[in-house]
């Protein structure tokens, strides 16, 4: 029996194996001022989400295959159409259409510029990100939002080109496998298991 | 470029005037091993009460229906916590509903109560809100208030909202502060008086007595934000009575209280500030289209609205709430304000959102002293003071709460009564705080108008409460 919790689907429907939760026992809260009389007890708990990405699983998945994808709307109605959003929009957000899913990373090797970015010297609890985290905020040419990643190598300045890199090697699978250089960085400078 | 509709432009109506007559709160701190959170909310439903000298029982025969805000199940680990709250009130069989817009809550929550008094559902309601923080530790309290973030796509990166802030900090600071050390230390004057202004206030959680050399060497959050620079983690509830004319008068008669005239409104966007899309500014009534013709010019790298430096959602709030009370110009029509100032940076963004200064200026605000009680450079009273409660930053953050304690300030200030509340001895002694010798009056002379902020995530919920002595409405059918 795994330690962790582990989920696929068949027929679409979740099938669990492994550990979800773990027990703990709760312990008496008491007050060292006033002879150690109970004002509360603790309560442990461990969980296991079981999280489903629907429509954007195809962005994830793209990640660990070194591709970033983005969205358009191609309704030929919509007000906005030819909007290209990342973050990934499922369906545009003026005509609710189902949006077409491009390939920008292209664009994003060329254009991606940095448009604001604050150095973390704090994260809340289970972050899994090593201190300081440089959080950046990307822009690029042709696209109509901002996208927040994180810089990998580097200092960050506002205007500073860069160019992303992917978790390939040992993805997460979540929005970590996404990541950002300087442009010019070399292969050899990359953080483990990461590549353009 | 997106627009909207003249539909969604519409200045929303109320069916019938709708009154604040009491408020009440209970002392808010960090973290409270004594008490369970309900005994907090009758504490603030209790002060409601006294302020209208009847019990708390005569005052419940008159409510109709309840507005309860608390925003973080997770925190105090109890889902459906306003049906405990409603039962240990003793409010059955009234109707009940919990508001939920993550810092916006309290604001949220008002505005539902004001709605349902308005439209004639309810003619007397209880709006409640609290928030139980301290049932985790910071840094886990960090990670659930990330929660309130896009979990895929923002949440994993850093599970910390200063962070979320401290982008725009950057942005803002490099375009319209041009980098300059001077506007860094007007953000860290924001946080000197905020702390310095709780020090007055019985209620508060963080009384300090600091400088802006304190600020900035107080230890680095997400640079440029820093410890001091940032709102409090705090356990507490507040309440408030709206009612209709009949009922309002009835209620006060006895009491210190006049009636208020209250009107809110809401404003909204997107979660994820990475899915703002450029707009053209909407403009308050005091501005034009012309005068923001040049942004981009004046502040290069300004010219993308909202981007990461303006909330469109207080902009919003501020529309429609001043389009209700006939509010043309904030700082000539006003008399007080409470702001969100969940961190220095968001403090001066929704000046200029709200239209205290236009976008671009809104450090002037605090450098000329309008925002203080008794403006440094004059000794003269400050134009149109703010967060006199010591805010986010120097009072608390007990989410839920939050706008309603807002909007408790203003109104004692309106009352007239606000040296009489937070200078009580005995709630001094009752909360366990000491009174500073150098206490000092923060009634806002002759105040007869004014407005609380209340607003969610980067931007996500923003609403705005003003309050109006009835005599002195901006305009007669409003």
């Amino acid at each position: 029996m795994s330690m962790y919790g582990q989920v696929f689907v068949k027929n679409n429907q979740y099938k669990l194996k492994g550990v979800f939760h773990h027990l703990t026992p709760n312990t008496p809260i008491r007050n060292a001022d006033d002879g150690w009389k109970l004002m509360g007890v603790t309560n442990p708990r461990d969980m296991t989400y079981i999280h489903s990405y629907g429509g954007e699983a195809i962005f994830f998945e793209s990640l660990s295959q070194g591709k970033l994808l983005a969205t358009r709307c191609d309704n030929p109605d919509c007000e906005t159409s030819g909007t290209i959003y990342i973050p990934f929009r499922i369906h545009c957000p003026d005509c609710l259409a189902k949006n077409t899913v491009i390939d920008l990373t292209d664009i994003a090797k060329k254009t991606a510029r940095v448009h604001t970015f604050m150095t973390c010297a704090r994260s809340g609890a289970f972050n899994l990100l090593d201190k300081p985290i440089r959080f950046i905020n990307i822009e690029f040419d042709g696209v109509a939002t901002i996208l927040m990643s994180y810089l990998s190598i580097g200092d960050p300045t506002i205007g500073m080109k860069v160019v992303p890199i992917f978790k390939t090697c040992g993805p997460t699978f979540t929005i970590l496998d996404l990541s950002w250089v300087p442009k010019g960085t070399g292969q050899g400078q990359l953080p483990e298991g990461f590549s353009f | 470029m997106i627009t909207f509709s003249k539909q969604q432009l519409k200045i929303p109506q109320l069916q019938r005037p709708v009154y604040l007559v009491t408020a009440g709160q209970s002392k808010f701190d960090r973290a409270f091993p004594d008490k369970r959170i309900e005994e907090l909310c009758i504490d603030a439903f209790t002060m409601a009460a006294g302020l209208l000298d009847i019990s708390p029982a005569e005052l419940k025969r008159y409510i109709h229906s309840c507005y309860y805000g608390h925003f973080a199940d997770h925190f105090g680990d109890q889902l459906l916590g306003e049906s405990v709250i409603h039962d240990r009130l003793g409010l059955d069989p009234l109707g009940n509903v919990g508001v939920k817009t993550g810092g916006a809550t309290g604001g949220s929550t008002i505005w539902e109560g004001m709605k349902a008094v308005a439209s004639g559902y309810s003619d007397c309601v209880l709006v409640m809100g609290w928030e139980r923080m301290d049932e985790v530790p910071t840094d886990e309290g960090n990670f659930l208030i990330s929660c309130a973030a896009d979990k895929d796509w923002e949440s994993p990166l850093g599970h910390i909202y200063t962070g979320y802030y401290a982008v725009m900090a950057q942005r803002y600071w490099q375009i319209f502060g041009k980098s300059e050390e001077s506007f860094r230390k007007t953000l860290a004057e924001i946080a000197v008086k905020h702390h310095g202004y709780a020090r007055f206030n019985p209620f508060a959680q963080s009384p300090m007595k600091i400088t802006v050399d304190d600020v900035l060497k107080s230890p680095i959050v997400a640079y440029p934000l820093r410890t001091l620079d940032c709102c409090l983690m705090s356990v507490g509830a507040a309440c408030t009575i709206l009612c209709d004319e009949d009922t309002a008068v009835k209620l006060t008669k006895n009491s210190k209280n006049k009636p208020l005239r209250i009107w809110v409104a809401a404003g909204s966007h997107t979660l994820r500030p990475a899915d703002r899309r450029d707009m053209a500014i909407p403009l308050l009534p005091h501005e034009t289209a012309d005068q923001y013709k040049d942004l981009g010019e004046r502040f290069p790298g300004g010219e993308r609205y909202p981007g990461f430096t303006g909330f469109l959602a207080a902009r919003m709030a501020a529309y429609y709430g001043y389009g209700m009370a006939g509010i043309t110009n904030p700082m000539e029509d006003l008399d007080v304000l409470e702001l969100h100032d969940a961190f220095t940076i968001s403090d001066v963004q929704t000046y200029e959102d709200i239209g205290l200064r236009p976008y671009g200026y809104g450090r002037n605000y605090v450098e000329s002293g309008d925002c203080y009680h008794t403006n440094p450079h004059t000794g003269k009273p400050g134009k149109l003071p703010s967060n006199l409660s010591g805010g986010l930053i120097g009072c608390m953050h007990a989410v839920g709460a939050t706008g309603i304690m807002q909007t408790f300030e203003i109104a004692t200030h309106i009352w007239d009564r606000w040296a009489e509340i937070h200078g009580d001895a005995k709630l001094w002694q009752q909360f366990n705080r000491e009174k500073p010798e150098d206490w000092t009056n923060l009634q806002v002379k002759g105040a007869k108008r004014g407005m609380a902020i209340s607003h969610a995530g980067v931007g996500s919920h923003v609403t705005s409460t003003i309050l109006m002595d009835p005599d002195h409405l901006m305009k007669k059918d409003a």
